[in-house]
């Protein structure tokens, strides 16, 4: 079977489709074990060469790659006893953003997570991650019931952006954005979000204003994708590694420019192939979150939310050259 | 549709010709007339400072511009084919303001306001640092010196070349406006003009009490080209504009521009 690779890793998926073909070979010829110990010599330095150095467009790869672990993955294993929260009561349930009441480390939590699907027939089911305004006005109620039950919010973006589509303009994809953003930023409760995978502008914004923003270290945040960027830019969208680049999306460009509070390291050769280190690594960042914020009154709370946003000029006054 | 009005004589033309209905107009009927066709209505795009010149009692003179030393960066070091200060500079020489946004305070029949005033021409009227700061300094300024605020929206939504600065000011300007709805029992309007899109629909603009839209402009979150690669056809002729958004439930009004000064007045009317 063909592996899925990116361009920048196909030296090492040929090399690991050729290790797994020598090794299930029953009984190996001598010239052929004799090749399967030279290329076994010689596969952690192509895995380290590959995902040493990353650009930024490969990084924006790995964000998108279909092995990646979604919101799900994470929202399931880090939280006990999960109720679903369906729909917004006026429109049938948007599966590209899920909403549950759950447990984490014992105590209750509300949960969001934009859901990009694990295969193919689920991202079809799920708009490939794209939310409908339905889905951030489920999302606001979420926020209502955390209010109301005074529990923390977590939320997990992994979104290409808000759906452009008939019905969604129809339905005010704009308002619902504004108003997702307006609900988080007055939101009496504490708020940590972690931006997974793709951070695409105003669809991800939407859930990702909160007292603690956390990037994994594979995902990217923007104001517009790549490809867009490319091709208003350059009339071409194949130049999109170049724009990707030019808009400082990385978690580590983000931490730089002080715009989030946390990077989330993922072990070398990123989350789609260290599914649970990466797993651990969210848990103690929210771990660590929650006690920063949790005891915090909520007037200090949101004071403190809002001056993240509104000061991020005296950083970048610091910047500018 | 070209918003532009084309033109096939030469500089000291008496005639123009629409672009949207092909007639001959006068050009001074057509200046008299606020830049919108009088056979047609079409309304024709105009800088911030024609609108601010039809707007306001005595016009430009009688506007007084705020915070314009407030003015984008080069924060990222954004370098294409030129610079993006090199950008910010021509984009300056070539529509006259130094940012997207105007923002200032003025009388509108004998009321004083607050306005906001996007420039399409400056970078269509993109929101990066410079705009989302101006639009924050002028909701608390309104907020101190009790103004109603007006909105005139004209813009592409958030300018890629500060990154994520620019998505930001998103949630900074929707904190600005709860400020001053929570500071101030006085209306925040906004009035979309053609085209209002993007990031600036989708965050402080969309949060007015009462929104209006003069005729036939280009309103939504997604542009248009990007609805139909989505979804692989070509969209139906009026979506979007907004008499489509008014039959939808999206805006409240529909304002022509000669009925502005009236509009806006009497929101300030207690």
């Amino acid at each position: 079977m063909k592996r899925f690779a990116f361009d920048f890793e196909n030296e090492l998926i040929n090399l690991e489709s050729e290790i797994d073909r020598l090794k299930s070979i029953k009984q190996l010829s001598k010239e052929d074990s004799r090749k399967l110990e030279e290329l076994e010599k010689i596969y952690s330095e192509v895995y380290r060469k590959t995902y040493s150095n990353l650009t930024p467009w490969n990084r924006v790869q790995l964000a998108r790659h279909p092995y990646r672990p979604t919101s799900l993955f994470y929202i399931n294993r880090l939280f006990k006893g999960l109720q679903e929260i369906k729909a917004d009561r006026r429109y049938p349930d948007d599966l590209s953003l899920v909403c549950f009441i759950g447990e984490y480390k014992g105590k209750k939590t509300a949960i969001a997570g934009i859901e990009k699907g694990a295969d193919s027939r689920e991202r079809q089911k799920r708009r490939f991650g794209m939310p409908l305004p339905e889905g951030y006005y489920k999302f606001i109620r979420l926020l209502e019931i955390a209010e109301q039950l005074k529990i923390p919010v977590i939320t997990f973006v992994d979104t290409p952006g808000a759906y452009p589509g008939i019905e969604a303009e129809e339905k005010g994809q704009a308002l619902a954005i504004a108003r997702s953003i307006q609900k988080m930023l007055f939101v009496k409760v504490p708020t940590v979000s972690f931006v997974i995978g793709e951070g695409g502008s105003g669809g991800a914004i939407a859930l990702a204003c909160a007292d603690r923003i956390y990037v994994l270290e594979n995902a990217y945040y923007s104001v517009i994708s790549p490809e867009g960027c490319a091709s208003i830019l350059f009339h071409d969208e194949k130049r999109a590694p170049e724009a990707a680049e030019l808009l400082k999306l990385t978690a580590d460009d983000l931490f730089k420019l002080k715009l989030i509070h946390g990077i989330v390291k993922e072990p070398l050769g990123s989350a789609y192939r260290h599914p649970e280190e990466t797993l651990r690594n969210i848990d103690k960042t929210l771990e660590n979150a929650l006690q920063e914020i949790s005891s915090k009154d909520v007037e200090q709370l949101l004071k403190e939310r809002h001056q993240f946003f509104i000061n991020i000029d005296r950083n970048i006054n610091n910047l500018v050259k | 549709m070209n918003d532009r009005i084309k033109t096939n004589l030469k500089e000291d033309i008496l005639w123009l010709k629409c672009s949207n209905c092909k007639e001959f107009i006068f050009k001074r009927i057509f200046e008299e007339n606020l830049k919108v066709c009088p056979i047609c209505g079409f309304h024709y795009r105009i800088g911030a400072y024609e609108r601010i010149e039809m707007t306001f009692d005595d016009g430009i003179r009688g506007f007084k511009s705020l915070f314009e030393d407030i003015v984008s960066k080069d924060i990222l070091g954004f370098t294409t084919s030129e610079p993006y200060s090199l950008t910010l500079e021509k984009n300056r020489e070539k529509s006259g303001v130094k940012e997207a946004v105007i923002v200032g305070t003025g009388k509108v029949k004998g009321y004083e306001i607050a306005a906001i005033i996007f420039d399409f021409n400056f970078m269509g009227g993109s929101m990066g640092f410079g705009v989302g700061e101006r639009i924050i300094r002028i909701f608390n300024y309104a907020s101190q010196k009790k103004l109603p605020v007006f909105a005139f929206i004209a813009s592409g939504g958030a300018r890629m070349q500060e990154g994520m600065v620019s998505l930001y000011q998103m949630p900074r300007t929707i904190i600005a406006v709860e400020k001053f709805k929570e500071e101030t029992r006085l209306p925040y309007v906004s009035i979309f003009l053609n085209p209002t899109t993007g990031g600036v629909l989708a965050s402080f603009a969309y949060l007015a009490d009462y929104i209006a839209a003069e005729p036939n402009a280009l309103i939504g979150f997604a542009g248009p080209r990007v609805i139909e690669k989505t979804i692989g056809r070509k969209l139906p002729e009026r979506f979007q504009r907004s008499e489509f958004l008014l039959e939808k439930g999206l805006i409240d009004k529909i304002v022509r521009r000669n009925e502005i000064r009236d509009f806006v007045s009497w929101w300030c009317r207690s």
